[in-house]
């Protein structure tokens, strides 16, 4: 009551009359009935149809190529091979040959898939160290918690990167040849950096500084995660400041996947030279698999993904099917609302029901 | 300080014990003493005057405030989960993160808390250091000190309009009559002057002598909460102000805590509402459903690993390497999604309901509609957390006396002796005064009222169409006694009585004829008026003004005046009432006559009365100056209305008190002599006896007389000897007809009271006397005693007379009934007055209807009561189930008495009644004590278990007032116990129409729609994280970033409900006013019921699987990563949720506009915000740039279209078809809503007329519907009087 001590003289109890306090303040009161929605519907189901349509047709242009190489080609040897922990030091290549029918036009993105490998289970994406991998000194030679058990090795050096994610990083490599109808088969050149998004390469994902010394000096101390042919400063072999937590195949890979089934970018097509400047010809291409990474142990598939995008994303025709349906269900909605309201005539009129 | 032994410290503590524990408490003066440090006083194990009132203290506020907020199961709930979020093995995220939300509710509720106790830490220290006067020996004076300084054994000095700081022992006053005014209106509420003496046997003439405050001490009881114990009439207790008297000193017995103030404040009353109890029992559905979550996913995650082939890289193992078996991981897991779906419990819904109901409280207080100009005074809302339940009341019961009537008792009727005398002219002066209301409404009708209107001297006052103006005509603007009611009880309509001519005739007749006059019968009836009561005398010029009240002087004319000046105006009607103006003077001129007649036949009495016996002389010592006295500018102040109008028509018979104290009553003669009665006891109304006494020594007779009076049940069975005078045979009937008066009285509504005499003889009284004093001494059932001797006293008594008080109805009574019964309330009246009364005010506000059947239930024995009401049960069934009653309504009507109820309430009748009740419409329980209205209420509200409403304003209703769900007081005439113990209070009974049917509505759907909004809310929002656990193998992780998890809840859509609860309009107030059928949605399950919190379950559930899963179709198989798909997901979770509020809210005006839009705003700004700034924070989400990069794809906006469009399509498409096809009352409301005002007011009639309730009938106050009523002759005995009277006064 402290507001109305202010107020003297008769009636000083008096509520002010204001709007506000009475609740008579203007207000919009919708009215949901048949008639005043319908046209709301009827827009609705129009928008949804014409984007619908809009993207099946955008949708309609891109092309995918999707080639399972689990044990495709000679690929069944190494896949037989990896069942045994005992090889895995073995290195152990593949081919597996394919055709492309019909050329992939424009921007072609290269991506390696995975099945059934379920990157997001909690324990599993907890076990990474964030501090490290941005570049915290003391987070290298003491990792977080989070990475137990892939903190230390068996001398009790610190891992670099920690944790079950970097370890279980997918070690397959990929070199595509096209074989064209005519002249010799060519290598298919692609852009394997510039694969990440660019806040994780330049913010997220850092080395430790460096003053002068050489990367493997900075990592000196510490030991490679325990699944590591190599250690993380020696990732990119040809490019010396692609190694390190800076590697673009590891950051996208730290990248965890929603879910089981995914794919990631394994790299882009350069449209610099001929025959790909427009994109990947029609003809046949070979994949030379490096062919390292272990499936059975969760009954998973690998595979190679070729795509083109559109403007929402990749070969994807949900979600115009989505929109489509959508459109269909209003539009009979609407019908029905129309009927209803046809037969149960102008609503709010008749009080005598 | 010095040191003590802790030894002496414990011998101490003991001694204080048991001093304060003595039921006698040994008191003795500090001022000895003064000076000695404190242990070594003797009433140093009293506590001091300072009062603490505060839960806290500044050091222990944290430790007591969380003790006292675990007390809250869901508090535990919520830091048991926190703290199973620091075992690594169940944790699903970061140990310290869990702790937020609950830290959040904590602290808020901590604020909340600290916020409130500093409040009472201030008043406290306002109140303490309150200046007052404490006597100090050194000093030998009063000196200046402050409150919290006064001890027990003090003395302390209190001025007049000062407020009393302890309980006091009153020992000296500046009265010469000892007596000390106080008034308690803020302890009880009562506003009239209460007396208090000086201790007897203490005489302290002169302040000097200070001798006596060294050596007194004195006893005192223990305080205890029922009783303070003997020498209530010498107590000033804490909290009461000194009125009328210049300074009074007293002794403190009690101080700080142990004052009765302080015992009585219960602070605030909580009390548990319907829909919080069923939101009880659906928070436990919502903990079923998170342990069939918790147990689905601990289920799979098992079937998951043993589905495994091997160990596959993604399976992390524990610190040594070694992973645990399946059961164990599943057992784990149920803890862990515990963790992740413990928001499913609605954390902050608590909170937000209270924020809700101090929002709707807000809203309330502030209702302009609800406050009443004639005392200022706005509803108050005393319980905080029952709001909604005003929206579903089934039963209303009310009291009648003051809540239906105005509690403003006019002298209408009397009869004396077996004469009736009908006092026609008063009763049209009251018909009159209705009219002319203020200038500005006579103006405003400058023609003139065809002259039948109001004031037509016909006969039949009963007309119903005149009756009707005059309602209308009240009901349109305020009634002039309504105007005036900031003095005290005593509104010029109450106090203007014009007497019956022939009753002054008989007057005069007795005053000049008989020589022995002092026992005249009429003499004696209006003594008795005069004598029989407790009103205290005060001069009008220093008429006390309630402290909101203002003056109105500008309304002070006389009725009288006001009706000439309608005279003047509507010209015609002259002719009636240059007799009226007269009057008063006339009147007069009467008792000058006499006077002289008198003179000379008797000395003045003064002399003779004085000197008589010791006590006498302080009265005398009064006399002389009363003789300064005019009648006219006395006042009255009466505890209760009836004696102030008793008092009021005794004077207009010329019989003026003029003053009272507690030893004698000084009443002028209409012969201008002043009598002074020496008061020998005053036997003080009960609700057993019902009935009061005074007794009195005739200052001429010097007899013992005795007068009493009360209710006639009371009174007639303890009739004795007839009046001596009247022996004769024919005066047998005295009785009888006073009784048949008595009963047309209370047909016609009228209040009744019966006046008895008796003569007690010398030798009766002495040893009635020793009785008494003995009772009065005593310690154990004092009061018990007390009524026994009352009892021993008050029988043989020889009739009077009797008067017939009119209790007005307030104004909109009829039509608050009405609207309240329209919209599905049952209403009764459960009354202490007669039948015949009940039923008459019951037939005038419309309870009862003329065509309803009326069954009377009145039986005396328990045989006889169950066959009634087996015969009645079985008719009425018959009667109801008969088809030609189906398309008429329910119209079946109970009137009760008191006895006749008892016994239908005893335990095995009770079924029976109750089922009779039910049938019927209105039920009226007439005679019932303050207990039975409890006991009403509650068989009711048990045995139908309904929502009971009861609403009263006087203490005899307080019990029933606690018994309902929802205690409503009325502040009126009776004080404030009423209001004390309600849970709302009110000032006139047609709030009640605004607080249910609006308030009430509005609370109700509120709050329900929220509740069932915020269940929906945390289910959509949990299940989303459910629905991926099945993609990620049960295992407990989040897609949501969990700050942002956390924000949502308490931040980012935390406000839209709880504005929502606050402001949403269904229905306007118009139209819930002028169509309270509208109200009937809240009752008995109203919107939140079983279905309705289903339905918008499966709401919730479907809204989560599209909300879910169309984004995780429309990303399946790319390289979306967790994080950056969990960030669409909530964003769209987001905008479905505040949609979905949206197509739930009934009205937008400018605060939700700005609610909900900012509350949007807030979100992509905080989640930006946070997107920017955390890079390593809070792994493993690190929500880096990722809503950034998703509000840069247009694949996030496409996705947000179409997943909120398919979500809210069902909820869409139900609310319009049902709108549509089968629109319910609401919805009807709202359409109608939308019209212009014109339209809509016509179409709200027809539908009111549609419904069949609503023909209006014209109402009637005094015609007896009843067809056994005879209009006896008697009442009426110059039907064409009016002209004789006419006649009469011109000549005189």
């Amino acid at each position: 009551m402290g507001k109305v001590k202010g107020k003297s003289g008769p009636l000083a109890r008096r509520p002010d009359n204001s709007a506000f306090k009475q609740q008579r303040l203007p207000a919009w009161s919708p009215m949901l009935t048949a008639n005043t929605v319908l046209p709301f519907f009827y827009l609705m189901a129009l928008i949804c149809m014409l984007l619908g349509v809009w993207l099946l047709l955008t949708v309609q242009s891109t092309q995918e190529i999707k080639l399972d190489y689990t044990e495709a080609g000679t690929c069944d040897i190494c896949f037989e091979k990896r069942k045994n922990v005992s090889n895995a030091a073995q290195t152990c290549t593949c081919t597996v040959v394919f055709p492309i029918k019909k050329a992939l036009k424009g921007d072609v993105f290269f991506y390696y898939g995975l099945q059934n490998f379920h990157q997001n289970l909690r324990r599993y994406m907890d076990s990474r160290d964030d501090g490290q991998m941005v570049g915290r000194k003391t987070n290298l030679k003491n990792p977080s918690s989070y990475c137990e058990p892939f903190t230390k090795n068996q001398n009790g050096l610190p891992i670099a990167p920690c944790g079950a994610v970097a370890n279980s990083i997918f070690n397959d490599s990929f070199t595509l040849t096209y074989h064209g109808s005519s002249g010799p088969s060519i290598r298919v050149p692609l852009l394997r950096k510039g694969i990440t998004w660019y806040t994780d390469k330049n913010v997220k994902y850092r080395n430790p500084k460096n003053d002068n010394m050489t990367l493997a000096q900075v990592f000196e101390g510490t030991a490679q995660p325990l699944y590591w042919q190599k250690p993380v400063y020696e990732l990119d072999p040809l490019d010396p400041t692609n190694n390190g937590f800076i590697n673009d195949d590891l950051i996208v890979w730290m990248r965890e996947a929603a879910f089981p089934n995914f794919k990631k970018l394994y790299g882009v097509l350069y449209r610099a030279s001929q025959p790909f400047t427009k994109g990947l010809p029609a003809g046949n291409y070979t994949i030379n698999i490096s062919y390292n990474f272990p499936v059975q142990y969760f009954q998973g598939r690998k595979e190679v993904v070729l795509t083109t995008l559109t403007w929402f994303g990749g070969q994807n025709h949900f979600l115009p099917v989505a929109y489509l349906v959508t459109s269909c269900l209003i539009l009979l909605i609407a019908i029905l609302l129309t009927v209803a309201w046809w037969k149960f005539g102008k609503n709010g009129k008749r009080m005598e029901e | 300080m010095t040191w003590r032994s802790p030894l002496a410290l414990v011998r101490d503590a003991l001694r204080g014990q048991r001093a304060r524990e003595k039921d006698l408490r040994n008191l003795a003066s500090n001022l000895p003493y003064e000076g000695l440090e404190k242990a070594k006083q003797p009433n140093c194990y009293f506590p001091g005057n300072a009062i603490k009132t505060t839960k806290y203290t500044l050091l222990l506020f944290i430790p007591m405030n969380l003790f006292e907020q675990f007390h809250r199961l869901a508090n535990i709930y919520f830091v048991g989960l926190a703290i199973l979020n620091f075992v690594p093995v169940v944790s699903a995220f970061q140990p310290g993160v869990a702790l937020i939300p609950i830290c959040v509710i904590l602290s808020l509720t901590a604020l909340k808390d600290a916020l409130e106790d500093f409040r009472r830490y201030q008043s406290d220290r306002k109140l303490n250091n309150t200046p007052c006067f404490i006597y100090s020996r050194k000093e030998q004076q009063f000196i200046k000190r402050h409150w919290k300084d006064v001890r027990v054994g003090d003395f302390v000095k209190v001025v007049c309009n000062e407020i009393v700081p302890a309980d006091l022992l009153l020992l000296h006053t500046s009265d010469p009559n000892g007596v000390c005014h106080i008034e308690t209106s803020n302890l009880d509420g009562e506003t009239n002057l209460k007396q208090r003496k000086m201790m007897s046997g203490v005489c302290i003439s002169d302040l000097t002598v200070q001798r006596m405050f060294l050596t007194f001490s004195c006893c005192r009881e223990k305080p205890n909460k029922e009783k303070v114990g003997a020498g209530i009439e010498s107590l000033l207790l804490r909290g009461c102000t000194v009125r009328n008297t210049d300074h009074a000193v007293g002794f403190v017995v009690y101080a700080g805590h142990e004052t009765k103030a302080m015992l009585n404040n219960k602070g605030p009353r909580y009390k548990r509402s319907k829909l919080e109890r069923k939101l009880n029992t659906d928070v436990i559905f919502c903990v079923i459903l998170l342990f069939t979550m918790c147990l689905i996913g601990a289920l799979g995650h098992f079937l998951w690993l043993q589905a495994l082939p091997g160990v596959p890289p993604y399976l992390v193992p524990d610190g040594n390497g070694h992973l645990d078996s399946p059961s164990l991981s599943g057992f784990y897991m149920f803890f862990t999604m515990i963790i992740l779906s413990a928001i499913l419990i609605p954390i902050s819904l608590y909170v937000s309901i209270e924020l809700v109901r101090i929002g709707q409280i807000f809203f309330i207080t502030n209702d302009i509609d609800l406050h009443d100009e004639g005392t200022d005074s706005r509803v108050q809302c005393k319980a905080l957390n029952i709001t909604e339940d005003l929206g579903q009341i089934e039963y209303i019961f009310s009291d009648k006396t003051g809540t239906l009537t105005e509690n403003k008792m006019v002298f209408r009727r009397c009869s004396i002796m077996g004469t009736e005398y009908a006092h026609k002219e008063n009763a049209i002066r009251l018909a009159v005064l209705d009219v002319p209301v203020s200038e500005e409404e006579v103006i405003l009708n400058q023609q003139p009222r065809p002259p039948r209107i109001g004031w037509s001297l016909d006969t039949e006052d009963s007309n119903p169409e005149d009756k009707w103006h005059h309602h209308d005509n009240r009901r349109k603007s305020k009634v002039t006694g309504n105007a005036q009611s900031d003095a005290a009880f005593s509104s010029l309509l109450e106090a203007e009585v014009i007497p019956d001519r022939k009753l002054l005739q008989q007057i005069s007749r007795a005053e000049s004829s008989s020589s022995s006059r002092n026992i005249d019968p009429y003499l004696d009836f209006f003594l008795g008026l005069a004598i029989c009561n407790t009103v205290v005398v005060s001069m009008a010029t220093a008429r006390r003004q309630r402290v909101s009240g203002f003056s109105r002087s500008d309304q002070t004319s006389s009725p009288l005046d006001t009706l000439s000046s309608l005279v003047k105006k509507s010209g015609s009607l002259q002719h009636i009432f240059p007799s009226w103006q007269h009057k008063p003077k006339k009147n007069r001129t009467i008792s000058e006559d006499s006077v002289e007649e008198e003179d000379h036949v008797k000395p003045p009495v003064k002399i003779e009365g004085s000197g008589d016996t010791n006590k006498l002389r302080t009265c005398s010592l009064h006399t002389p100056s009363q003789s300064a006295m005019t009648p006219d500018n006395l006042s009255y102040e009466a505890e209760s209305p009836d004696e102030a109008a008793l008092v009021y028509a005794a004077k207009a018979y010329g019989f003026t008190l003029l003053a009272r104290t507690p030893e004698c009553v000084t009443v002028r003669l209409p012969s201008g002599e002043d009598l002074v009665f020496e008061v020998l006891d005053t036997l003080t109304f009960d609700y057993n006896r019902k009935r009061m006494s005074v007794l009195v020594r005739h200052p001429i007779t010097k007899e013992y007389v005795l007068y009493t009076k009360g209710a006639d049940h009371a009174i007639m069975e303890l009739l004795g000897t007839p009046y001596t005078e009247y022996l004769s045979g024919k005066q047998k009937n005295i009785a009888a007809n006073t009784q048949h008066h008595l009963d047309c009285y209370a047909k016609e509504g009228l209040r009744t009271l019966c006046f008895t005499k008796k003569v007690v003889s010398d030798k009766a009284y002495e040893s009635w006397s020793v009785n008494r004093q003995r009772a009065l001494a005593a310690i154990d059932n004092r009061e018990e005693l007390v009524m026994d001797t009352a009892v021993q006293l008050e029988t043989d008594l020889s009739l009077l007379g009797a008067t017939g008080i009119e209790d007005r109805l307030q104004e909109s009574v009829p039509e608050t009934i009405m609207a309240l019964r329209e919209a599905g309330i049952q209403v009764w009246v459960l009354t202490g007055d007669k039948t015949e009364t009940a039923v008459n005010i019951g037939y005038a506000c419309r309870l009862l209807e003329e065509e309803d059947l009326v069954i009377n239930m009145s039986c005396g024995n328990k045989f006889a009561c169950t066959s009634m009401l087996d015969c009645t049960l079985e008719e009425v069934r018959r009667y109801s189930e008969d088809p030609r009653n189906v398309d008429t309504t329910q119209n079946i009507s109970l009137v009760i008495d008191g006895r006749t109820l008892t016994m239908a309430l005893s335990s095995d009748l009770q079924k029976r009644f109750v089922d009779l009740a039910k049938r019927c419409r209105t039920v009226l329980c007439c005679r019932v004590t303050p207990l039975q209205k409890s006991r009403v209420v509650t068989v009711v509200r048990e045995q139908l278990n309904v929502m009971t409403l009861a609403v009263g304003d006087g203490a005899n209703d307080v019990s029933m007032i606690q018994a309902a769900n929802v205690g409503i007081g009325i502040s009126g005439q009776e004080g404030m116990q009423a209001v004390m113990a309600s849970d709302f209070a009110i000032s006139r009974f047609k709030h009640l129409k605004k607080l249910l049917l609006v308030h009430g509505h509005w609370c109700y759907t509120r709050l329900a729609n929220m509740l069932i909004y915020f269940f929906y809310k945390n289910v959509a929002y949990v299940n989303l994280l459910f629905w991926h656990q099945f993609l990620c193998g049960f295992s407990g992780s989040a897609m949501i970033d969990y700050w942002l998890m956390i924000f949502f809840n308490l931040f980012f859509t935390s406000v839209p409900p709880i504005m929502f609860g606050i402001m949403d309009k269904d229905v306007s107030a118009e139209m819930l006013l002028g169509v309270p059928e509208l109200y009937r949605t809240g009752q008995g399950a109203g919107e939140y019921t079983f279905t309705t919190f289903w339905i918008s379950m499966l709401d919730a559930f479907y809204q989560s699987l599209v909300c879910f899963f169309i984004p995780y179709l429309a990303y399946r198989d790319s390289d979306i990563d967790v994080f950056t798909f969990g960030t669409p997901l909530n964003t769209i979770s987001f905008f479905t949720i505040l949609l979905h509020l949206s197509i739930e809210i009934k009205a937008w005006t400018v605060v939700h506009w700005v609610i909900m839009l900012g509350s949007v705003a807030l979100y992509f700004i905080v989640t930006l915000a946070y997107s920017a700034i955390c890079v390593t924070c809070n792994p493993p989400s690190n929500p880096y740039w990722i809503l950034q990069r998703q509000m840069a794809d247009p694949m996030f906006y496409l996705l947000c279209i179409i997943t909120t469009v398919v979500a809210l399509l069902p909820r869409y498409m139900f609310h319009v078809l049902r709108n549509s096809i089968a629109p319910s009352p609401l919805v009807k409301a709202r359409h109608l809503d939308r019209l212009d005002p014109s339209t809509r007011d016509q179409c709200m009639k027809e539908w009111r007329s549609f419904r069949g309730i609503a023909h209006v009938r014209p109402f009637r106050l005094s015609t007896p519907p009843s067809p056994t009523l005879e209009t006896p002759v008697d009442i009426h005995p110059h039907s064409s009087a009016t002209s004789d009277i006419m006649w009469d006064e011109r000549h005189h």
